[in-house]
């Protein structure tokens, strides 16, 4: 065992936790004082294998080690930056340059002073190397210098409006050059012990068991953070991260810690809250992949007809129970430049399958017009829950669906390879559309790899909006080019889009400003506190 | 009856002639230890090699799977992780590469964790050989125990509640005798801790440290136990009853025998076959087969770092594991061996 708080002053914090429920009511209304102290229990599904950002980006990781670490920007709820690193920014009249002036007094947590070099060897190098997403914007970066220290300045070839969005932790964690340069990054002896600038240090990774993150003392806000630290449980188990949740022994789940049905049990709980905000940034859209190359899903009226079949309000509240919302466009409504005037196919089974005679396609033998293989999602029970849903549905009209089930590593395998004629994906849009919507449907990124255009929907009107709203400088034109082309893709559907997800937040009501951002668990908790 | 008619012959036999029949029979113990040995070494490379291929005929890699789970991807970064991993090259040469590291003990270094694998196996070691000992000493003792009380009491009201109660923990899934366990001891009366293995963040040291630690093993040590503590007392009944029926033991009875010596030095030992055969089985398991039970109760072990190798396909890690398991068989089967002599000494060959 390792030193940490002894038991009875566990005993004694949850005393007043107790207490602190009582008068959270009025508590919450008079608007509570930040108070310092207090051990966080929370939850990571599944166990990083790694915390070092930009090595691993997969989720868990990401809510860990944005803790540890820190971008120069972090995002609202409605995606507007504000300052972190850098305390404040700003933009030149044509939209090309980007000055960042940095925070003063920022440490590393070995102790090292965090400088502009820092700044351009993360952007540059470290991210520059390592993350497909930093490389596909940073390679338009024409230069980047330090003036002086404290200033960074990047010249990119051509405006690029969404730029900012990307100094997120979650896109460009700010690495420590004194650690990482000359190094290969990914087999750096430092990787085990994470070196950043965030509210929290690691103290204690028993792999397999806990990450226990600490107070970093010498942080730049001072008197933050307010908790004492972090803990991280691994359980593997849904139903037992329920049970834990349950009995109190962990006050904070996220993602896809709780299963979707167990979801109405602890709405019941007065002790919890449920948030579904925070996730913004992500707006995680999820559809049924159709593999355009095979017949008859090249047939627009065939994929119009599978929309139609759908009840996408029957999934988000039978299947998610109330914490997924009906898609309504290719971008999601909490991204940026999402049309409110958008709607998909209404559920309408009958013009479903006039479609489908339309298109030649009349029921055979025991009413089946034709049969496709189906690739279930390997992300649990709910996703298998919605394949189903997706059988039942389209076998009304006359389509049959064969199912097939994988590990993740062989879906994202078969995807790679176009091996799939149906299936479930769910992507990021990373707040704009150009950095995440994109992606799925322009031709130049039907690519042999996961999360690419993998469906292989090419459009040459598709293609060229996107290409303009990526490099025009305002926020007008791209709006008009990004409706524009939301009534193309939903007339066209490249992909039957099913459901915006949020995956639910539940804590404890003693623990306090848990939301606030639009990366949501994914911040650095440096203003989180229990009272 | 023990000694063999070739040693007796030996004894009156001139010394130097003893010697060279003792020098003989060393040798011939040394040689069928060294045929021992290079049959199990044959068995393990055999493992090594069946496990390398499959592992590898399974559709996709850690490249695919790490692109899959980061949400982003280019061809790039996917090239670039083969090439850090050697999946680039030939499968053969893969294969050769893999066979010397382990000849040498080296067992290769994680892809995601970027950590030496045999430091992560023996990480995780302790925390499953705990779990597992404790379950498997608390199967054999209760099963035995429960055994002999059934065969001792045959036909009678104990006997049949023993069966029954047998029965039901063989026949129940082991997840749900898990999950019903937790229900009652940690939902409902707040016994025992429902996960983990110990109070994080309670700083107990010493003694207070393995109290602590051994509130949390009850449950899933239970939970792992009751199935093979069911079988135990079954074999130990069945065994039981029908030596009890045989000659030699009216024999023991007729000469004056208390029944306590009887059982125990008569009945038991001749009936401990199966159970000792049984027994090595499970043993051999002790390293895998606790994968549900870890998941169940988040115990940090062994199982949990394979079933989490296994969705990342971390090669390295998955087949170190595989190894280790195939390594702790083959040692148990030898033990087995050797227990069946000590047991029942007509058995040494």
């Amino acid at each position: 065992m390792q030193d940490g708080i002894t038991r009875r002053q566990a005993l004694a914090a949850g005393g007043l936790a107790a207490l602190g429920l009582m008068r959270v009511a009025e508590a919450e209304a008079a608007g509570i004082a930040p108070k310092r102290g207090g051990l966080l229990q929370s939850v990571i599904t599944p166990e990083p294998p790694i915390l070092i950002l930009g090595v691993n980006q997969q989720a868990p990781t990401l809510e860990v080690g944005s803790k540890i670490y820190q971008g120069l920007l972090e995002f609202s709820e409605t995606l507007e930056p504000k300052p972190l690193l850098a305390k404040s920014w700003e933009i030149s009249a044509d939209k090309t340059r980007y000055t960042f002036h940095l925070q003063p007094g920022v440490l590393w947590h070995d102790g090292e002073k965090f400088t502009a070099d820092d700044v351009i060897f993360s952007i540059m190098q470290f991210n520059m190397t390592l993350a497909p997403r930093a490389r596909a914007v940073f390679a338009s970066i024409k230069s980047a210098t330090a003036p002086d220290p404290m200033t960074v300045v990047l010249t990119l070839a051509q405006p690029f409006e969404p730029f900012l969005l990307m100094f997120d932790v979650t896109a460009t964690p700010m690495m420590p050059k004194h650690i990482y340069d000359g190094t290969d990054y990914r087999t750096n002896p430092h990787n085990q012990t994470p070196i950043g600038t965030g509210p929290f240090q690691l103290d204690h990774w028993q792999r397999g068991s806990f990450i226990r993150l600490k107070r970093f003392e010498k942080y730049w806000k001072p008197g933050q953070p307010y908790l004492d630290g972090i803990v991280y449980r691994v359980i593997p188990d849904s139903q037992s991260r329920a049970l834990a949740l349950q009995t109190g022994q962990i006050a904070l789940t996220s993602g896809n810690d709780i299963e979707p049905f167990d979801i109405p049990r602890f709405r019941a709980m007065p002790t919890l809250a449920i948030e579904t905000k925070g996730w913004e940034m992500f707006s995680p859209l999820a559809w049924l992949e159709l593999n355009n190359r095979v017949k008859p899903l090249d047939d627009v009226r065939v994929r119009q007809a599978i929309s139609h079949a759908i009840d996408r309000k029957f999934i988000a509240e039978r299947l998610w129970f109330g914490t997924a919302k009906p898609a309504t466009s290719p971008i999601a409504s909490t991204t940026r430049y999402h049309d409110p005037a958008a709607h998909l196919q209404d559920y309408d089974p009958k013009k479903a399958m006039a479609l489908l005679d339309e298109a030649g396609l009349k029921p055979g033998a025991g009413g089946v017009r034709f049969t496709l293989r189906h690739l279930e999602l390997p992300y649990g029970e709910v996703w298998t829950r919605l394949s189903e849903y997706i059988r039942a549905a389209l076998g009304k009209i006359g389509i049959a669906l064969t199912m097939e089930s994988t590990d993740p590593g062989g879906w994202a395998s078969r995807m790679s390879n176009w091996n799939y004629d149906t299936t479930i994906n769910y992507l990021y849009q990373f707040g704009d559309p150009t950095l995440g919507v994109e992606r799925s449907y322009v031709s130049s990124n039907i690519k042999k790899v996961v999360f690419t255009n993998t469906e292989g929907y090419s459009n040459p009107e598709v293609d060229a909006l996107f290409a303009k709203a990526r490099v025009a400088p305002d926020t007008a034109s791209r709006r008009k080019d990004f409706y524009a082309v939301q009534k193309l893709l939903i007339e066209q559907v490249p992909v039957v889009w099913l459901i915006e997800l949020t995956f639910p937040t539940i804590h404890k009501k003693t623990l306090h400003d848990v939301i606030t951002l639009g990366t949501g668990v994914q911040g650095c908790f440096d203003d989180v506190f229990l009272a | 009856m023990s000694s063999s008619p070739d040693l007796a012959a030996n004894v009156p036999a001139p010394s130097a002639s003893l010697q060279a029949g003792l020098a003989r029979s060393l040798l011939g113990l040394a040689l069928r230890g060294a045929a021992r040995l290079a049959k199990m070494l044959a068995v393990l490379l055999a493992i090594a090699i069946v496990n390398f291929l499959l592992i590898h005929l399974a559709p996709g890699d850690p490249a695919t799977v790490l692109a899959g789970q980061s949400g982003a991807a280019d061809p790039q970064f996917i090239a670039q992780l083969r090439h850090s991993f050697g999946l680039d090259r030939p499968l053969l040469v893969q294969l050769w590469l893999y066979l010397r590291h382990i000849a040498m003990l080296d067992l290769g270094t994680s892809y995601t964790q970027d950590r030496p694998v045999l430091g992560l196996i023996l990480d995780r070691l302790p925390a499953t050989l705990l779990l597992t000992g404790a379950a498997f000493a608390f199967a054999l003792i209760a099963g035995i125990a429960l055994g002999a009380l059934a065969a001792r009491r045959a036909g009678k009201a104990t006997d049949t509640a023993v069966t029954i109660l047998a029965l039901a923990f063989y026949a129940t899934p082991i997840f749900w005798v898990g999950l019903m366990l937790v229900l009652v001891f940690s939902v409902w009366l707040g016994w025992l801790p429902s996960f983990g293995m110990e109070t994080v963040g309670a700083g107990y040291r010493g003694l207070d440290h393995w109290l602590d630690v051994g509130r949390y093993l009850i449950l899933p040590a239970l939970t792992l136990g009751l199935f093979y503590m069911a079988v135990y007392a079954r074999l130990t009944r069945a065994a039981m009853v029908e030596v009890a029926g045989q000659d030699f033991i009216r024999t023991a009875r007729a000469k004056g025998l208390t029944e306590g010596r009887i059982l125990r030095r008569h009945i038991l030992r001749n009936a401990l076959l199966p159970v000792v055969t049984f027994a090595g089985i499970q043993a051999g398991q002790l390293i895998g087969g606790s994968v549900l039970v870890e998941a169940v109760f988040a115990w940090p072990g062994i199982g949990q770092l394979a079933f989490n190798a296994l969705l990342a396909r971390d090669y390295p890690v998955l087949l170190g594991v595989f190894l280790c398991t195939a390594a702790m068989v083959v040692v148990f089967n030898l033990a087995t061996d050797l227990l069946y002599r000590l047991i029942d000494p007509r058995m040494a060959p």
